[in-house]
């Protein structure tokens, strides 16, 4: 299966760890990632106002892209993720977005919303799923205590997300069985970690990341893992703990892979 | 002078008037103590028509689009779309960005990633 892929400008920049180890295990899990031509920044946020326009239409063209070729569109980012899922949400339902925003494209056939959005994550579970991803893991990561950091941007909002249960989320944690390791439920897990903050106002973003981290730690984790590179870097740089490692999941992936 | 109400409401698509005031979206609200108005205020001032004292407040700025006001609300209002419009009404303005450029190099580290950058450019200017 070939799956047009939307990396976003991080994962080849700071989180080049994010998008190469997803590759080489989508491989191995039997799908490929094709990244989408001339992919345009999604611009990490998603513009809620309903009278921005051209903040959308690089998400939109990359829909409209994977929509041409009949392909689901795979990304990696949690950002990257809610921003081109909601863009598309509004392509399905607000008809004055529809309307100026194909009036701008001129695309050969206007966008409506077509194209299939799914986290990496979703495929793993709904498309390869986690009982073959198991059968194929050669270096289960036993006895190694993972705490799950989902943040905000993989599960909110819910029905436009369709991820999972925003509140009570279980495909990071069935992810973490099926690599052979034990999931840490904890209660910040799905709190943000002070986002985009780390340069307006740092205070904020050390003292929501410090919870996270705290409460992960408090649990007994021995590691965190997450899909989002600003959730790395502020878990990592403004939590004030340091004895707790935090790395992509798809390093893990491919470590219980065989392939790192 | 602007109908700043009209134009946060429109922007937003936001009916304040389906709140009834549980205080949900504050209280679960990650940057409540780093705001002087909080969501349910973000949904009541706009309501009154109190917006310019919205849009003179650093609230809008430390708003994290996080969802959870979204996601928490019992009655579908939405405030953060609030907090996006009111802020909008004043980036969107001559000379009004939050965010200039010459402040970044300032700011940035060896392992912050672009998108936090590029992420509050969206947020903070225009
Ligand atoms: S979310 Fe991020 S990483 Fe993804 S494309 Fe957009 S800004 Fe860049
Ligand atoms: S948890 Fe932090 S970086 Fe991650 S999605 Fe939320 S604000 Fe963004
Ligand atoms: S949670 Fe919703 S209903 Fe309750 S105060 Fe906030 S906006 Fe109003
Ligand atoms: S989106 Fe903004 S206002 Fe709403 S809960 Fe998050 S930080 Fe608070």
């Amino acid at each position: 299966m070939t799956y047009s892929y939307f990396p976003g400008c991080t994962l080849k920049t700071k989180a080049k760890d994010l998008d190469r180890y997803a590759r080489i295990s989508a491989e191995a899990l039997g799908f490929t990632l094709e990244e989408i031509p001339d992919w345009q920044c999604c611009g990490g946020v998603y513009p809620m106002a309903k009278n921005e326009i051209a903040t959308k239409l690089s998400s939109i063209r990359a829909l409209a892209n994977a929509r041409d070729k009949e392909q689901t569109l795979v990304t990696l980012c949690s950002a990257c993720h809610n921003v081109l899922k909601q863009v598309n949400h509004d392509m399905q339902t607000d008809e004055d977005i529809v309307r100026k925003a194909n009036n701008y494209l001129k695309l050969d056939t206007p966008y409506q919303g077509e194209a299939q959005v799914l986290h990496y994550l979703e495929v793993l579970r709904d498309i390869v799923g986690f009982d073959t991803l198991k059968s194929k893991v050669t270096n289960p990561l036993k006895g190694k205590k993972i705490a799950a950091y989902y943040g905000c941007l993989l599960l909110r909002p819910g029905k436009i997300m369709q991820m999972d249960n925003p509140e009570n989320p279980t495909i990071l944690e069935d992810f973490i069985r099926a690599i052979g390791a034990t999931p840490v439920i904890y209660p910040m897990r799905n709190e943000c970690c002070g986002g985009y903050l780390t340069l307006d106002e740092k205070s904020v973003a050390e003292s929501r990341s410090n919870k996270v981290m705290t409460s992960a730690a408090d649990m007994g984790a021995d590691m965190v893992i997450t899909a989002c590179p600003l959730c790395l870097y502020n878990l990592r740089k403004n939590s004030g703990v340091s004895d707790l490692p935090v790395i992509y999941f798809t390093e893990i992936l491919a470590q219980a892979l065989g392939l790192e | 002078m602007a109908d700043y109400k009209e134009l946060v409401l429109t922007a937003s698509g936001v009916n304040p008037l389906k709140c009834m005031r549980c205080g949900k979206c504050s209280g679960t609200c990650p940057s409540y103590d780093a705001m002087e108005y909080h969501p349910h205020q973000f949904v009541y001032m706009v309501e009154k028509g109190d917006i310019e004292k919205l849009m003179e407040s650093k609230s809008i700025y430390t708003c994290l689009s996080c969802f959870a006001c979204v996601e928490r609300c019992p009655r579908d209002v939405e405030p953060a779309k609030l907090v996006e419009a009111v802020r909008l009404a004043v980036i969107r303005q001559q000379g009004k960005n939050h965010l200039k450029s010459e402040q970044i190099p300032d700011m940035v580290d060896e392992e912050l990633p672009q998108q936090a950058i590029v992420s509050a450019f969206r947020k903070y200017s225009k």
